[in-house]
Order: C-alpha cells, then structure tokens, then sequence
C-alpha cells in the first residue's frame, strides 16, 4: 500500500472538504434567501462539472493556470510557483469538481426549510447572517452532513481533473485513484485490488453513516398534542 | 396611523386597497380568499410588489413601501426594520428552539437578563409562562399559536398584525385572550390589525372593521353598523327555535 498517497488523498479530500463547504453555505443561503435574477446562472455554473468530462474540466485549469495565460502568470508570482502539477493547484481543481456535490445537497436541505420560519426571523430583524447560522443550518444539519459526506469521497475518488491537472508526482499530485491506475497499467492486480478495496471500504462506511443517521430532530411545529 | 394604497394582479385575483387604518385595532373581515393575508403580508413587507403593480404604504406616518419612488429598496423598508409583528394561523415557532429561545429571538439588542425578562413577562401575558422550557414539537396547536403571539409582542413592535392568530383556541379562552390583549396594546400605542373570516371574532373586539370582498375595500367603519347584517345572522342562530319541526315526534311519558 502507497500509504503516502493514501496521506495526500486524505489531506487532498479534507481540505477540499473543508473550503467548499465554507463556500457553499453562504452561496446556499444566497440561493435560498436572495430573490437574484442571476440564481438560474449561478445554479448553473455550480452544476457544470457535474455534466462536464472530468478531462475537459482539467484541460482548461491547466491552461488557465498554466504559465501561457495571465491569471496563472499572476499566480505563479504570487505562490512562488505554478499551480499545475502542485498540491495547490490539485486542491483548486478539485473544489471545483466537487462543488456541486457540496452545493446541491445544501440548496436543497435550506429550500426544504419552511419558509414560515424565515419570514418569522425577518420579522424579528435578524440579517441573512443571523438566519443562516441560527434557522437555516440547525434545521439543514443533515443536508451539511451528506454534502460534507458527498464532497469528501468524490475528492477521493477523483481520477481526470487529478491526472490532467496534476499529473503522477509522489507526494505532490499522486492521488490513490493515479496510484491504482498506475498498479493496474502495471499489471500489478494484488496491489490495484488492496487500493481498489481500500477506496471502496471508505465509500461503503461513509454512505451507510449517512443513511443510518437517527430520524428528524425536529419534525413536529406545534399540534402534535391536538 | 397605517396609510394603505395598494393596487396589484395576482394571476386572476385582483387586490386594490386604499384607505387609512387610524383606530388602535382593527378588523379585516372577509371571506376566504378575499385577500386578506396578502394584505397584511405585504404590510409586513413579506411580499415583493413590483411593475406594473403598485403599492405605497405608511406607518405612523413613516413610508415603508412606496414602489413609485422605489422606497422598497431603501433602508428601513425591510420586513425586521418596518418594527412590525405578525402572528399567523400557522404559529411557525422555531422547532429546535425552546420557548424561551423562540420568544428571546427578536430581542437581540438586550443583555441577558432582560431578555430573558422581557420574554418571560410576554409569556405570562398569553398565559404560556409554564411553557418555557419546551420544544415546540411538545406544544399543542393553541399552546404554540400563545407563544408565537408573546414572540411577536416581545420586541413591543409599532404594529401588530394578526391573522387568525388564536385560531387554534377555543371560543372561550380566545376571547379572554384578546381581551387582555386590547388593553395591554393600548397602553403601549400598538396599533393591531386583525384579520378574520369569524364574524364573532370580529363583533367580540368592537372594533373598526374594514370589510374586504374579492380583493377590494367595501366598507370601513364601526363593527356595530358594518357587520350589522352578519350579528343578526348570529343572533338568529342563536334564537331558540319556537315551533317543532314538521314531522317531528315528541315522546311523552
């Protein structure tokens, strides 16, 4: 077992994890809250890479990080170095990939939350702000869970956006999905069996953490005594 | 003093109000679907009018909503900044919020202790003081729509608005609630619309009564002289009848 890529792919998926989901809830309490023209285009957008070939999406980070555009020139001088074929770069493609992965369950958990209650924090004169971390998270705790869920196995398993973006550097960009292609070019099929079973085993423990969760909290608003 | 000039489409419901609401309480009568909670939402300023409809609203003499000059847009013309309360049938309380909390909510601006004060009095007000440590899920339909109506009254709003708040009550207890209520409102100049389709409701309150039919204004005035027709008809309901039904056998012994 690489259990330096093992390392890397958790580091990789945990830090995507972590900044899509500070990401996704303030655009999710926009979405929800906000009465914007620009909704549709954003959902769009943040839905793209899921229709999107991962090599596409790869291709063009490459380019647009690489040192032949102007934001990856700026960049390069920035960081000290570029962001293809680095861990940086690695984490900015795969937020991107994930993203609809971390937003879309979001959106949903905070659309499902009865809109009586957020009139009735308006009414209160509490901000956005206010609503989002006091009605709209607590009451869409699950939906943070799946999408947290979501967002940090498809890191794991990401195979294109990685190899196009970041190539097989050891210790740098060489994910568990490189290492069991890698194993399986190689012929190598015990070891590509010991990765293959490793990822599955996450997969299989995250997933049945994520549907085995206690029912509703809070599913009652008054009357459950009439 | 709420100043109301409202004029807009709905699909095919039509809604055009004009008219000044200056007595302490007041009643929307109407039946259902004459537009009476769109009327007291968009006096909240839950809900967006824009072109070609129009709507220009003042309270206490403040604009809030003027769509002419775009006044929705400016400062203080937000639903938590028009210092208003609303109470609905459907008591929506925050469900993984303890009555204290849900009542606490609105008042932010006070230390902790006042708050706590504040939310306790308005509790005791509406008669759910014993119900602070619970969850709303714990709460019958009339328990929830008392604490609703104390977590509306705590920030002492300018205005109150109520639609069908206390449906959940039984006669009884409905009129006593409302009857502690006027007073209460009254001393601290909380002007209250009340909106309802009860005629009993509206004639307990003796209140001016502001008649709404198919989205228009038809009458204002007096409870007495505007629901005259609709107390006769509660009296004849109540009138003991005289004669047997036809056909009707009394047995006796």
């Amino acid at each position: 077992m690489d259990w330096q890529a093992v390392a890397l792919t958790l580091k990789l998926a945990t830090l995507t994890t972590a900044i899509l989901l500070c990401m996704a809830l303030p655009l999710a309490a926009w979405m929800t809250l906000g009465r914007s023209r620009l909704r549709p285009a954003i959902e769009a957008l943040t839905a793209l890479p899921l229709v999107l070939p991962p090599t596409v999406l790869g291709f063009y980070l490459l380019v647009l990080l690489g040192p032949r555009t102007g934001p990856g020139r700026a960049l390069t001088a920035l960081l000290g170095h570029p962001l293809a074929f680095s861990f940086t770069g690695l984490v900015v493609g795969s937020v991107i990939y994930s993203a609809p992965f971390a937003i879309q369950p979001i959106v949903a958990g905070f659309s499902a939350v009865d809109h009586a209650l957020i009139d009735s924090a308006y009414l209160l004169s509490a901000s956005k702000t206010r609503i989002l971390i006091t009605v709209l998270i607590p009451l869409a705790a699950r939906s943070l869970v799946t999408a947290a869920v979501l967002a940090f196995l498809h890191t794991m398993g990401e195979f294109g956006v990685v190899l196009m973006l970041g190539g097989d550097i050891p210790n740098a960009t060489r994910t568990l999905s490189i290492v069991l292609y890698n194993q399986v070019e190689n012929f190598d099929y015990p070891a590509a069996n010991h990765t293959a079973l490793l990822l599955l085993t996450c997969s299989i423990l995250a997933l049945l953490a994520v549907y085995s969760r206690p029912a509703r909290l809070f599913s009652g608003i008054g009357g459950s005594r009439d | 003093m709420i100043e109301i000039d409202l004029r807009l489409q709905r699909g095919n419901f039509r809604l055009e109000v004009r008219c000044t609401l200056a007595t302490p309480w007041t009643v929307v009568f109407g039946p259902s679907g004459a537009g009476k909670s769109t009327l007291l939402r968009l006096i909240a300023g839950l809900d967006r009018v824009a072109q070609p409809d129009s709507a220009r609203i003042a309270i206490h003499g403040q604009y809030v909503q003027d769509t002419q000059t775009r006044l929705w847009k400016r400062p203080g013309s937000l639903p938590g900044q028009r210092a208003t309360g609303m109470v609905t049938q459907q008591s929506a309380l925050f469900p993984h919020l303890r009555v204290l909390q849900n009542v606490t909510y609105g008042l932010i601006h006070l230390g902790e202790s006042a708050r706590r004060q504040q939310a306790l009095a308005m509790l005791e007000l509406v008669g759910a003081a014993h119900l602070a440590d619970r969850f709303p899920r714990q709460l019958s339909g009339g328990e929830a729509q008392r604490v609703a109506l104390a977590r509306a009254l705590a920030p002492l709003p300018r205005l109150l608005l109520l639609d069908e708040p206390l449906s959940a009550l039984d006669a009884g207890a409905r009129d006593q609630l409302l009857l502690r209520l006027q007073p209460w409102l009254s001393e601290r100049s909380i002007q209250a619309i009340l909106v309802t389709h009860d005629a009993a409701d509206a004639l307990a309150t003796d209140a001016e009564v502001a008649l709404l039919h198919e989205g228009k204004l038809t009458a204002l005035g007096p409870a007495g002289t505007i629901l005259a027709e609709e107390r006769a008809r509660l009296l004849s309901r109540l009138a003991p009848k005289t004669k047997p039904r036809t056909g009707a056998k009394f047995k006796t012994k």
